[in-house]
C-alpha cells in the first residue's frame, strides 16, 4: 500500500510560499508581520493580503496553508496575537500552528472551524502532554521538539489521538523548544514571547588578529581562521571553554537530515514532515522542497526498499548549516 | 512573603541530600520543594527516600511540594510522574504538561512550576480552572509582565518568583556534562556527581558564562532579586524562592527571612550576598533586559 506522508514546507515571503508549492510541497507554513510568530525577523512574514493571494495559490495547486502563530503572548501583545488568529481565519489557513494555551482556549472560542496544530514550541514530548492539549483544545496534529529518538517518536504514533509532524530538515534546535532562555538571557528577546532567538541586532562580527569573531550580546560565540565557513551565531552552537578544554559545548553548527530514516517514519504512520528554515529565501525554498519531493515519494512507494540517493544527499548537505548534517536526536548514541 | 527553597538541581549523593534537608529544617524556609526535576537517570533516592524526607521537613512545620520531572520523553518517567501524582498526600509542582494532565484529570489542586509556559492572563485562568493554586513564574518574565497580568489572588492562585540562585535556562535530549566527559548519555557514568553545582562553562575569553547541569543548562551568574523586594508587595507576590547550593544556602535563606520580616534593608541584604566571592550577580529579566545583566 502506498503509505502518504505530508512534506510541510517553510514560507517566509509569497515568492517562497509560491517555489515551495511549485516544487511540491503538500504545505506550507508561514507567519505574519507582527512578531507573533517564532521567526519574528526584519522583512519575513506576510501581510494578510499577502497570505490570502498565498492561500489561493496553494489551494488552486492541492496545497495547504498552515499559518503559525506559535509565540507565548504577554498582556501586551495579547491583542495582536488574537488579531492575527482572526487574520488566519479569515484568508482561509488550513489549520493555525499555536503553543500557548490561552490562545488555544480563545481559538476555541472565538474560531470554532478553525484546525488547530500545536507547535512545536509547545513542548509537548510525551503523551499526556499530548493529551492534554487534545482534551482542553480539540487540536489535531503536534509538531514534536527535536529531543525524541526515533523509538520514542514511533512509540507516540497510534497512542495519542492526534496525527504527529516531526522536523526532516533544517536547523537544529538542541534544546527543548519553548523551553530555552538562552536568547533571553543574552539579548533579552525569546522565542517565546518575541519569536526570535539571537537576534541580528544582537549579533556583532568582528575582524581580529586572531581570525573573524561572532559575538552575541558581546559574549564570544566563536572564532573563524581565514576560509573557514562562518555560522550564523546562537547561543547553544559556540565555543565555549569547559574543564580546560574549548570544543562546541553544546552543538557544532550541523543541521538535521532525516532522509536516511525516511522509511521508518513514513512506515511508523508519522502524518507530516516539516522543513525549517521561514528566514531562507526562496531559492533555497525550492531546491529543498525538490529534493525532499523526490525522497519522500521514492520512500513512499516502495518504503522497504528505500536508498537515499547521493545526489539528495550532496545537494542537502551544500545547503545545510555548517555543510554538515545529524540525525540529531533521532539517533540515540547522538544523545 | 514567604520563602520555599526550589528542588535540588543538582545530582547529590543519598547523604549529601538527606544531610542537606536535615539542615534545611533549621532555617526559617517556609515551603520546601521536592524531587529530582532535571534527569530521570539520576536514582540516588528512591520514592521512599523522597517521602521520608518530606515527612520530616512536614514533621518540621515545612510546607513541603513534591516536584515533577521537566522533560518527559520515556514511560518509566510517565509512571515516576503518576507515582508522585498519586502520593495521596503532598501538593505537587507540575514541571511539565503531563503533570498538569494527570493532576487536573484527578481534580487535585497543584502547582504551575517554572517550566510551563504562563504568559498571559488566559493561560493563567486557564489553570485556575484546572486546579492551579500556586503559579511559579517563568525565568524570563518580567516585573512590567507580570504587573500587567490580572490579581491572580482573585483566581484563588498564589504567585512565587525565583529570587537568589542561578537561572535553569534551557533542558536538552543531550546530556552536556556527560560530553565534556566524552561519554554518551546511556553511559554517562553518572559524572554529573562531580560537579555538586555543576560543570562551569566559559566563553573563550574565559568569561564566565553558563554552568552545564547534565541535560540542563543554567547561568552561571546567580540571579538575585533581594534589592527588588520592594516591588513585591505591589506586585502581590506571595512567595520568593532560594535555589539550593553546594554551600551556603541556609545563610542565604536568613538574609532572605530578615529581608521577609523587615528586619533587613533589602539593598543592604542584596549587597551582602553579592560580596560572597566568585559569584557574578544577575537581575537583568526582571527589569526586561538580557537576563545575565546586573541593573541597578
Amino acid at each position: 500500500m502506498r503509505q502518504r506522508v505530508e512534506l510541510v514546507c517553510p514560507a517566509g515571503s509569497l515568492p517562497a510560499l509560491k517555489a515551495a508549492v511549485d516544487n511540491g510541497a503538500d504545505a506550507v507554513y508561514i507567519g505574519f508581520r507582527d512578531g507573533t510568530n517564532a521567526r519574528n525577523f526584519p522583512g519575513l512574514g506576510f501581510s494578510a493580503e499577502e497570505a490570502a493571494l498565498g492561500v489561493d495559490h496553494a489551494h488552486a495547486r492541492g496545497a495547504q496553508v498552515l499559518v503559525a502563530l506559535n509565540t507565548y503572548p504577554d498582556t501586551e501583545r495579547w491583542r495582536a496575537a488574537t488579531a492575527a488568529l482572526a487574520t488566519a481565519a479569515s484568508v482561509g489557513a488550513d489549520a493555525v500552528i499555536l503553543a500557548d494555551p490561552g490562545l488555544m482556549a480563545h481559538a476555541v472560542r472565538v474560531h470554532p472551524d478553525l484546525r488547530l496544530h500545536l507547535s512545536v514550541q509547545g513542548s509537548a514530548t510525551n503523551r499526556h502532554a499530548i493529551a492534554f492539549y487534545h482534551r482542553h483544545f480539540g487540536v489535531r496534529r503536534v509538531v514534536l521538539p527535536r529531543v525524541l529518538s526515533l523509538a520514542q517518536v514511533l512509540n507516540l504514533v497510534g497512542r495519542v489521538p492526534v496525527e504527529i509532524e516531526v522536523f526532516c530538515f533544517g536547523s537544529l534546535c538542541v534544546m527543548v523548544e519553548g523551553r530555552c532562555a538562552l536568547s533571553a538571557y543574552v539579548t533579552g528577546k525569546s522565542p517565546n514571547v518575541h519569536g526570535v532567538c539571537s537576534p541580528a541586532s544582537a549579533v556583532r562580527w568582528e575582524e581580529t588578529p586572531a581570525g573573524r569573531q561572532s559575538r552575541v550580546g558581546g559574549m564570544l560565540i566563536d572564532r573563524y581562521q581565514d576560509g573557514q565557513p562562518a555560522a550564523y551565531p546562537t547561543i547553544c552552537k559556540g565555543r565555549y571553554r569547559v574543564g580546560g578544554h574549548v570544543y562546541y559545548a553544546i552543538e557544532e553548527p550541523t543541521s538535521l537530515n532525516v532522509v536516511e530514516i525516511l522509511p521508518e517514519l513514513v512506515l511508523g504512520g508519522v502524518a507530516a514532515l516539516k522543513v525549517e528554515g521561514r528566514q531562507r529565501g526562496p531559492a533555497y525554498v525550492a531546491r529543498v522542497t525538490k529534493v525532499l519531493r523526490a525522497a519522500l515519494d521514492a520512500c513512499c512507494a516502495d518504503p522497504a526498499r528505500f536508498v537515499p540517493r547521493q545526489e539528495w544527499l550532496d545537494e542537502l548537505n551544500s545547503m545545510a548549516e555548517g555543510r554538515c548534517h545529524t540525525l540529531g536526536a533521532y539517533h540515540r548514541p547522538w544523545q | 512573603m514567604k520563602l520555599s527553597l526550589a528542588p535540588i538541581p543538582w545530582f547529590w549523593d543519598r547523604a549529601r541530600v538527606f544531610d542537606f534537608y536535615a539542615s534545611m529544617a533549621a532555617t526559617p524556609i517556609d515551603i520546601v520543594y521536592l524531587g529530582e526535576t532535571v534527569c530521570s537517570k539520576r536514582r540516588e533516592l528512591r520514592p521512599e527516600d523522597w517521602l521520608e524526607i518530606a515527612t520530616a521537613l512536614a514533621g518540621a512545620g515545612k510546607e513541603v511540594v513534591l516536584s515533577t520531572l521537566t522533560l518527559i520523553e520515556a514511560e518509566s518517567e510517565l509512571a515516576t510522574l503518576k507515582r508522585i501524582v498519586d502520593n495521596g498526600r503532598f501538593l505537587v509542582e507540575a514541571n511539565d504538561m503531563a503533570a498538569v494532565d494527570l493532576l487536573s484529570a484527578r481534580e487535585l489542586p497543584f502547582v504551575i512550576g517554572p517550566h510551563v509556559n504562563v504568559y498571559n492572563g488566559e493561560t493563567l485562568a486557564l489553570l485556575a480552572r484546572l486546579g492551579a493554586r500556586r503559579w511559579v513564574v517563568p525565568t524570563e518574565v518580567s516585573r512590567a509582565q507580570l504587573a500587567a497580568l490580572p490579581d491572580r489572588r482573585l483566581l484563588q492562585m498564589q504567585t512565587e518568583v525565583q529570587v537568589y540562585g542561578q537561572l535553569a535556562l534551557a533542558h536538552s535530549a543531550r546530556c552536556y556534562t556527560a560530553r565534556a566527559h566524552n561519554l554518551q548519555k546511556d553511559a554517562c557514568a553518572f559524572v554529573c556527581r562531580e560537579y555538586p553545582d555543576g560543570l562551569p562553562l566559559a566563553t573563550m575569553e574565559d568569561q564566565s558564562f553558563l554552568v552545564l547541569n547534565g541535560i540542563q543548562t543554567r547561568s552561571a551568574a546567580v540571579c538575585n532579586l533581594l534589592a527588588q523586594w520592594h516591588d513585591f508587595a505591589a506586585l502581590r507576590m506571595d512567595i520568593g524562592r532560594i535555589v539550593p547550593q553546594s554551600a551556603g544556602t541556609a545563610q542565604i535563606i536568613d538574609l532572605a527571612h530578615a529581608v521577609a520580616v523587615g528586619r533587613l534593608d533589602p539593598a543592604a541584604a542584596a549587597r551582602e550576598l553579592a560580596a560572597q566571592p566568585a559569584t557574578p550577580h544577575c537581575n537583568g529579566h526582571w527589569h526586561g533586559a538580557a537576563g545575565m545583566e546586573q541593573v541597578e
